[in-house]
């Protein structure tokens, strides 16, 4: 069947830009060809800096005909009825239609053909389309043309189009069409510097072959390959290693055609500087990556860097380019390093007062007094040293005054640490003014030293309460100021370290601390709860464990130490795992069924304890009796906190509800039995309530 | 690159000579050649001939030197390349041409700059300018992994539609200057192309003016008169274009937005004379740009009702 190919011929696209667009251009074409009722085999597609390209296999080449019946007017209709029917139907007359008979009467049906038309043509149809409207995050107009209204926008200035359909085994047409004075045809070029000549394309094989004679590598995936597998090389090959960094591989293969890789080198008094510095100046700037030494695990001095050519000097130009560029960048880096060195970290707090954190709340200054003595309070609950969680607290926020994260945000909170460490602070006061950002997410480590606990906790319950008391809550997608990464953070520093704390008392806290008075201050920390309940349960879900479990135990109220609800959750979803959990939650199910309809029927509830006089059969007084001794055993565990063995407690509940609802009638007829035995129905189900509450749980 | 030049004038020898190659290789695209604006300006984008030419839909091709004052990077001259006062090439090309990116590179060559030794690149890099209301996309082109140039597609000027698009190049000219000159300190740049006696360097003829002028701008710029000058500008920007259009406000001709917007350059500059002396607050600071750029656009809006703003 024969094939589709498809190239976007342009100025530079963003590396950022180039991945999405190429999907989105697959996912485009093909969603339209299948709407067009041309199925294919198969799709994909590719971009390099200059050209987004698409190959499209097994298309049909004709849509297959349509038909359609169309209902007319009644046999003996009037004839202005029977002329827009014909007209609407395209038939010459009456004798065309077939007569339908149903129980309304005799009817006109008129039969359409509609051909399908050649792929070719359809794809001549869809294809401008697509290209006029596709959807870059940020399009330009350009050249003459863009004088003029309607002008085409594309990402930077399009140069050519190539759209070939046909067969694999003859020449392929050209699907013509024109985009703003752009003619398609089989012409593209090569290399911008390297091969820059024009080349004539037929089909997706050819095409990329021939591009590759023109050193250009189409597979995004083929150049990252090369990058990586010769940077890994060069680096090894001189007894190095390669600080891989996957953000950066996927820029640099954005950046280049044909890619080259080498290595360049720095002074090495730089290496004074830290690692993370080097690697943000040399990487941001330069887009290189860094080089480490396997024997020290420190950074060296080299970079790799990737360049768009083969250099007929072998690279030595471009290679001492970089590096006179490198040098000044790091020679800057050390300066802000040193000035960063001469000024003490608790220096620089007074200019906090000067920066307003958000309007609302007020200044930093303000916001790391309030982390302080949040710091101060939890530091007793985590085992932390009360004067060093304050200390961290107070110095936790220095560095972002500092020249280095001025430049380079993404090591804030490092800086800290470092400077802490120059002024001979203690360890873990070192440790905390980097590891109370932690964790940023699901996957980022999770800090054990209690002092970065305590200030962990601080800052990021000092954050959600602070704005929830100036209700600027997380909606839907939007959640400017992170509090959803920042809930998730406090879940896992409590669970993963094993913390008991009651979070309302948390919250309350930080709120009576807040200079903004909250609206509704009495609901704020049950809101805040059920924050953290949502949370929870995404997390719950992430790790493919059973999220409706936090209903279940939520549900039964009081809840807000965070490690026991995580305990008890676990502890359920094992129970429910079980034949006996799986029974029990049947049979309380039933039984809240029943009583359900019954309280509705009888517009009233059961509660109350049943009365043992009006038991008759054996089968209630063993319930009733069960009923007791699970209550009472599984309510000391649960004292006990020993959440298995309430569910083991819970497991004995299992046979005689299973007997009561196989022999007993629960709808007596004497009113007075039916009564009881709706009572004790009521009674396994606040049984249960010992450990959860089983209505929430879902099947 | 002419082979037939003096070696005092070639560009990788010769400051000027690296400048007279850029003029010589634009006039030879058509471009005309003007001279600096005779005002201080922070970028060569705020000349007229940028500014405004690149509003219309009359073509207009030109390219020129530009001092650019940007008062806040002086370094008293103890900065390898930081100045307050550095040259900018600029060339403005409406409508664009469809080989924009080829001339450019042609630029490059009659430079010194060989693409076949050298890593050139395309990286994206978006301009905006809020106090001229101006936006545009492009690149920044890396030679070696150093900027060199800014090549910018004109989407919006003074908050006006470019319609055509105008493209615009702006070359950083003393740090292009060192990486062919080969030399890592601006002024050690060889200014005129001589040896011995003759030869005249970069730091001969401003290092005395970046001290000077970094005194100036950060201790003694007389912050009162400036903060009565932004005042004026502003005023004289507004009564320029207020009496600007002919017959009475009919808002169908203007006769005078040049002159309103030598003032609305004048208010710019002012303001990055007072915020280098650190008197201007954050807040304050945003007001300051709004208040220029709605400047900017009511000399747009003057310059599109001028004749060569392409008024009928």
């Amino acid at each position: 069947m024969p094939e589709l190919l498809l190239e976007l011929f342009s100025e530079e696209i963003p590396a950022r830009m180039q991945a999405k667009a190429a999907d989105d251009l697959r996912r485009m074409v093909t969603d339209k060809l299948v709407a067009e009722g041309l199925v294919y085999e198969g799709a994909k597609a590719f971009a390099t800096p200059r050209r987004l390209a698409l190959t499209v296999h097994g298309i049909p080449a004709r849509q297959p005909d349509l038909k359609t019946e169309r209902r007319g007017p009644k046999v003996g209709a009037p004839d202005a009825a029977v002329q827009g029917f014909l007209k609407a139907t395209g038939l010459k007359s009456l004798d065309e239609a077939k007569i339908q008979r149903d129980p309304k009467g005799d009817f006109y049906i008129g039969l359409i053909e509609k051909p399908g038309r050649d792929a070719i043509d359809v794809l001549a149809e869809i294809l401008p389309v697509i290209i006029r409207t596709f959807p870059w995050p940020k399009s330009m107009r350009w050249g003459a043309r863009s004088g003029k209204p309607g002008s085409l926008n594309w990402v930077r200035p399009l140069h050519a189009i190539t759209a070939t359909f046909g067969l694999e085994t003859e020449e392929p047409d050209v699907v013509k069409f024109e985009v703003d004075g752009i003619e398609t045809g089989q012409t593209t070029y090569g290399h911008r510097f390297m091969a820059p000549g024009a080349i004539s394309v037929r089909r997706f094989e050819d095409y990329e072959a021939k591009l590759k004679a023109a050193k250009v590598i189409l597979d995004p995936q083929a150049r990252k390959d090369i990058i990586f597998a010769d940077a890994k090389e060069l680096t090894f090959a001189q007894g190095f290693e390669l600080v891989e960094d996957q953000g950066l591989l996927d820029e640099v293969s954005g950046l280049v055609e044909w890619p080259v890789v080498m290595m360049g080198t720095f002074e090495a008094e730089y290496l004074a500087i830290p690692d993370e510095v080097i690697r943000a100046t040399i990487r941001n700037n330069q887009k290189c990556f860094v080089v480490k030494d396997p024997k020290t695990g420190k950074l060296t001095n080299k970079f790799v860097l990737t360049a768009n050519i083969e250099a007929t000097d072998g690279g030595k130009v471009i290679v001492s380019g970089n590096e006179r560029v490198i040098r000044p960048r790091l020679s800057d880096a050390k300066f802000f390093y040193e000035t960063d060195l001469k000024t003490k970290l608790e220096d620089r707090l007074p200019k906090f007062e000067q920066i307003v954190f958000h309007e609302k709340l007020g200044t930093q200054a303000a916001r790391i007094n309030r982390i302080e003595r949040m710091a101060a309070e939890i530091a007793p609950l985590v085992g932390a040293d009360v004067a060093k969680a304050t200390r961290a607290a107070h110095l936790a926020k220095a560095d972002l005054l500092t020249e280095v994260v001025g430049e380079f945000p993404e090591v804030q909170g490092l800086m800290g640490r470092y400077y802490a460490k120059a002024q001979g602070e203690d360890d873990s006061v070192a440790a905390a003014c980097e590891d109370h950002y932690k964790p940023q997410g699901p996957a980022d480590r999770v800090p054990t030293d209690p002092v970065s606990v305590a200030v962990a906790l601080a800052d990021k319950i000092d954050t959600l309460v602070g704005f929830w008391a100036i209700d600027e809550k997380p909606t839907g997608s939007k959640d400017p100021y992170a509090l959803r990464r920042a809930a998730l953070g406090v879940i896992r520093l409590i669970a993963e370290n094993a913390l008991r704390l009651s979070l309302t008392k948390v919250a309350a806290s930080a709120l009576a601390g807040l200079s903004v008075k909250s609206a509704d201050a009495q609901k704020l920390p049950s809101d805040l709860l059920a924050f953290f309940a949502d949370r929870l349960k995404v997390q719950l879900r992430e790790q493919g464990a059973r999220h409706d479990l936090v209903d279940a135990v939520f549900a039964l109220g009081g809840q807000d130490d965070l490690l026991m609800i995580v305990r008890r959750v676990e502890a359920l979803g094992k129970f429910l795992d079980t034949d006996d959990g799986k029974n029990l939650l049947a049979g309380t199910k039933r039984a809240s069924n029943i009583l359900s309809i019954e309280e509705k029927k009888d517009k009233r509830s059961f509660d109350g304890a049943p009365d043992a006089a009006l038991y008759s059969l054996a089968e209630e007084k063993a319930l009733a009796k069960a009923i007791g001794e699970v209550k009472a055993e599984a309510s000391a565990a649960v004292a006990k906190e020993d959440f298995a063995a309430a569910m083991s407690a819970m497991a004995k509940l299992r046979p005689p509800v299973d007997a009561f609802f196989d022999k007993v009638r629960v709808n007596d007829d004497d009113p007075k039995v039916r009564e009881n035995r709706l009572k004790l129905l009521n009674e396994i189900r606040s049984a249960t309530r010992a450990v959860a509450d089983f209505s929430k749980i879902q099947d | 690159m002419d082979a037939s030049l003096p070696a005092h004038m070639r560009p990788e020898r010769s400051f000027q000579g690296f400048i007279l190659a850029l003029q010589r290789f634009w006039a030879e695209q058509g471009c005309v050649i003007l001279q600096p604006y005779d005002m201080e300006m922070g970028a060569g984008t705020f000349h007229p001939a940028t500014t405004l030419r690149a509003l219309g839909p009359k073509p207009w091709n030109a390219a020129y030197v530009q001092p650019s004052r940007r008062p806040k990077d002086g370094r008293y001259g103890e900065n390898p390349n930081r100045m307050q006062h550095y040259y900018q090439f600029q060339v403005i090309m409406k409508p664009s041409p469809p080989n924009l990116q080829e001339l450019y590179l042609k630029s490059l060559a009659a430079i010194g700059i060989d693409s076949a030794v050298h890593d050139i690149r395309f990286v994206e890099d978006d301009w905006e300018s809020p106090t001229l209301g101006a936006w545009g996309l492009g690149w920044e082109c890396w030679c070696d992994g150093m900027e060199v140039s800014q090549f910018t597609y004109f989407q919006q000027v003074a908050g006006f539609e470019c319609a055509p698009v105008a493209g615009e190049l702006t070359y950083g000219l003393e740090r292009l200057a060192m990486y062919v000159q080969g030399v890592d300190r601006v002024y050690d740049l060889n200014f005129n192309g001589r040896d011995g006696d003759q030869k005249v360097t970069y730091g001969d003829v401003f290092l005395q003016a970046e001290q000077e002028y970094s005194r100036h701008n950060f201790e003694y710029a007389d912050t009162a008169m400036l903060f009565e000058q932004f005042k004026m500008a502003e005023a004289a920007c507004r009564k320029y274009l207020d009496a600007g259009w002919r017959d009475g406000g009919n808002k169908k001709q203007h006769l005078m937005a040049l002159p309103a917007y030598d003032q609305c350059i004048k208010a710019s500059h002012v303001f990055n004379l007072l915020d280098a002396r650190g008197v201007i607050s954050v807040t304050e600071r945003q007001s300051y740009i709004l208040r220029v750029r709605e400047l900017a656009k009511a000399c747009g809006e003057a310059w599109i009702h001028t004749e060569a703003g392409g008024a009928a």
